[in-house]
């Protein structure tokens, strides 16, 4: 029996294991302690990534609370997830990819019909995904926040230029999350096809939830 | 003190003696405002209020109104939200804003973008050069450790608990509250992502003017930048002055300087269209 690659380096029991289709949404509890593994199955996917404290759910990850914590844009080993209370939300225990972003939001059909044309508004998109997978749970438009994009790449330069580029993850890459309170996490697989973010082309990601 | 006061018509008295009180921070009804620019009537005012240190203020601007906001003594800090006034689901996205316009600084002709691909204000003018899209504002939390105490109540409040009593007067929520920007505070994002907080103090009277691009509410947070460096609360007045102006036309320079902020001025033109 050969051993699963995408589970090395975790500890405890595998509570949850599901492939995330190319383009869809994904939602999950994840309690305190336990720690989620995102697996880049192909590379170069963005994972569009909401996190929702589960006793209260206006307590939500927020991208200014986290960067301005840490005084850094970019997500690496070791950042602490912040909420909009300021609270530690889930902390990146491990990733084998540099870093991650989050400040280049999600796609949405209206701003891509702004960054790409209005030809592109019936494309499927993130805000989509977080919209379906939220009104399963009571929550609508107001609670799409800032979102984390891991295995995405926007650097800004020195003249403030910013942009999604090529991607720096590969096929098999990962990046493990602990959660340090009950959380929801929302998912998008991102489903976009004009920007490099996956590649041009969407594949599955693996997520993988262990407990102690 | 107290027998003076101690029937309803002395307190009436007392109370009524305290009209006409000036201060610093402070609206101004009927707005008054003696520095106008050039062609603006003052017919056209619609509000001037200073904004105290830890202040909070909040607007409804309709649709082409300008807004012009003061440093008045070169050390506050205008963090923003903006929601479309009709329909308050729909609000600034910050990420939308830098990611659209293909850059992280905001200044003179860039657009402050809501989440429904629509322009919410624009930026006419821009004398200061130093604001902040990516840090947000102050949580009790966060004043709590760097001053010792950060609640509304207190000689510290912070910007989040600021933003949430000014939500509310409009029937908004604590998950109303979005990413803001920070206006007169800015940073600088070095290559390796590090952030370095550019507050000054700066030269007094540092000004810019936001067009309403739609009918708009503003909420403003007088509080420090959650990366000012220094240990003490620094905080000066901000004031806000608003008046009545046209509605963007189609040969206007900042509609169409871009392909991406012309089709965010078309959505805006198309939800118009009824």
């Amino acid at each position: 029996m050969s051993a699963d690659p995408h589970l090395s380096g975790l500890s405890g029991t595998v509570v949850h294991d599901a492939i995330v289709p190319a383009r869809a949404p994904w939602l999950h509890h994840v309690a305190a302690g336990q720690t989620l593994r995102i697996v880049d199955l192909e590379g170069n996917q963005a994972v569009d990534f909401l996190i929702y404290s589960a006793a209260d759910d206006a307590e939500r990850y927020s991208a200014q609370d986290t960067v301005a914590a840490q005084g850094n844009l970019f997500l690496r080993q070791g950042t602490v997830l912040r909420s909009n209370e300021g609270r530690p939300m889930m902390t990146i225990a491990d990733t084998s990819v540099e870093y991650h972003d989050t400040i280049g939001g999600a796609c949405s059909c209206e701003s891509n019909t702004l960054r790409y044309g209005h030809h592109t508004k019936s494309e499927h998109a993130c805000v989509e995904n977080f919209l379906e997978a939220n009104l399963t749970q009571g929550r609508g438009k107001r609670d799409i926040v800032s979102n984390i994009n891991f295995f995405m790449n926007v650097p800004v330069e020195a003249d403030g230029s910013l942009g999604i580029v090529d991607g720096i993850s590969a096929p098999g890459l990962t990046v493990d999350l602990r959660a340090e309170m009950d959380v929801i996490v929302v998912v998008s697989n991102c489903p976009q096809i004009n920007n490099p973010c996956n590649g041009f082309n969407p594949t599955p990601v693996r997520m993988i939830v262990t407990a102690a | 003190m107290t027998d003076v006061l101690a029937n309803p018509l002395a307190a009436r008295d007392h109370a009524r003696a305290m009209a006409g009180t000036v201060v610093e921070a402070m609206p101004v009804l009927p707005p008054v405002a003696d520095d106008l620019p050039e062609g603006v009537s003052p017919d056209d005012l619609v509000w001037e209020e200073t904004i105290a240190p830890g202040g909070y203020a909040t607007r409804r601007l309709t649709r082409g109104s300008r807004l012009r906001l003061i440093d008045l003594k070169g050390d506050a800090c205008a963090s923003l939200l903006v929601f479309n006034a009709e329909m308050p689901t729909e609000r600034l996205n910050v990420a939308d804003t830098v990611k659209v316009q293909w850059n992280a600084y905001l200044g003179a002709g860039k657009l402050l973008l809501s989440d429904m691909g629509r322009v919410l204000m624009s930026f006419l003018s821009d004398e200061a050069g130093t604001h902040d899209a990516f840090c947000g504002t102050s949580n009790a939390a966060s004043n709590e450790a760097k001053y010792g105490a950060g609640a509304n109540s207190g000689p510290y409040p912070n910007g989040r608990d600021r933003f949430l009593l000014g939500v509310a007067k409009h029937g908004l929520q604590r998950r109303d509250v979005h990413p803001c920007v920070n206006l007169f505070k800015g940073t600088r994002i070095e290559e390796d992502g590090t952030i370095t907080p550019l507050v000054g103090p700066f030269a007094p009277c540092r000004s810019l003017v936001l067009r309403a691009e739609m009918d708009v509410i503003v909420v403003i947070a007088n509080c420090p930048h959650v990366l000012d460096p220094r240990a003490e609360w620094s905080i000066t007045p901000l004031r806000a002055t608003a008046w009545r102006g046209h509605v963007t036309p189609a040969d206007d320079p900042i509609r169409s300087a871009t392909p991406e902020g012309l089709r965010a001025f078309e959505n805006v033109e198309d939800y118009f269209r009824r």
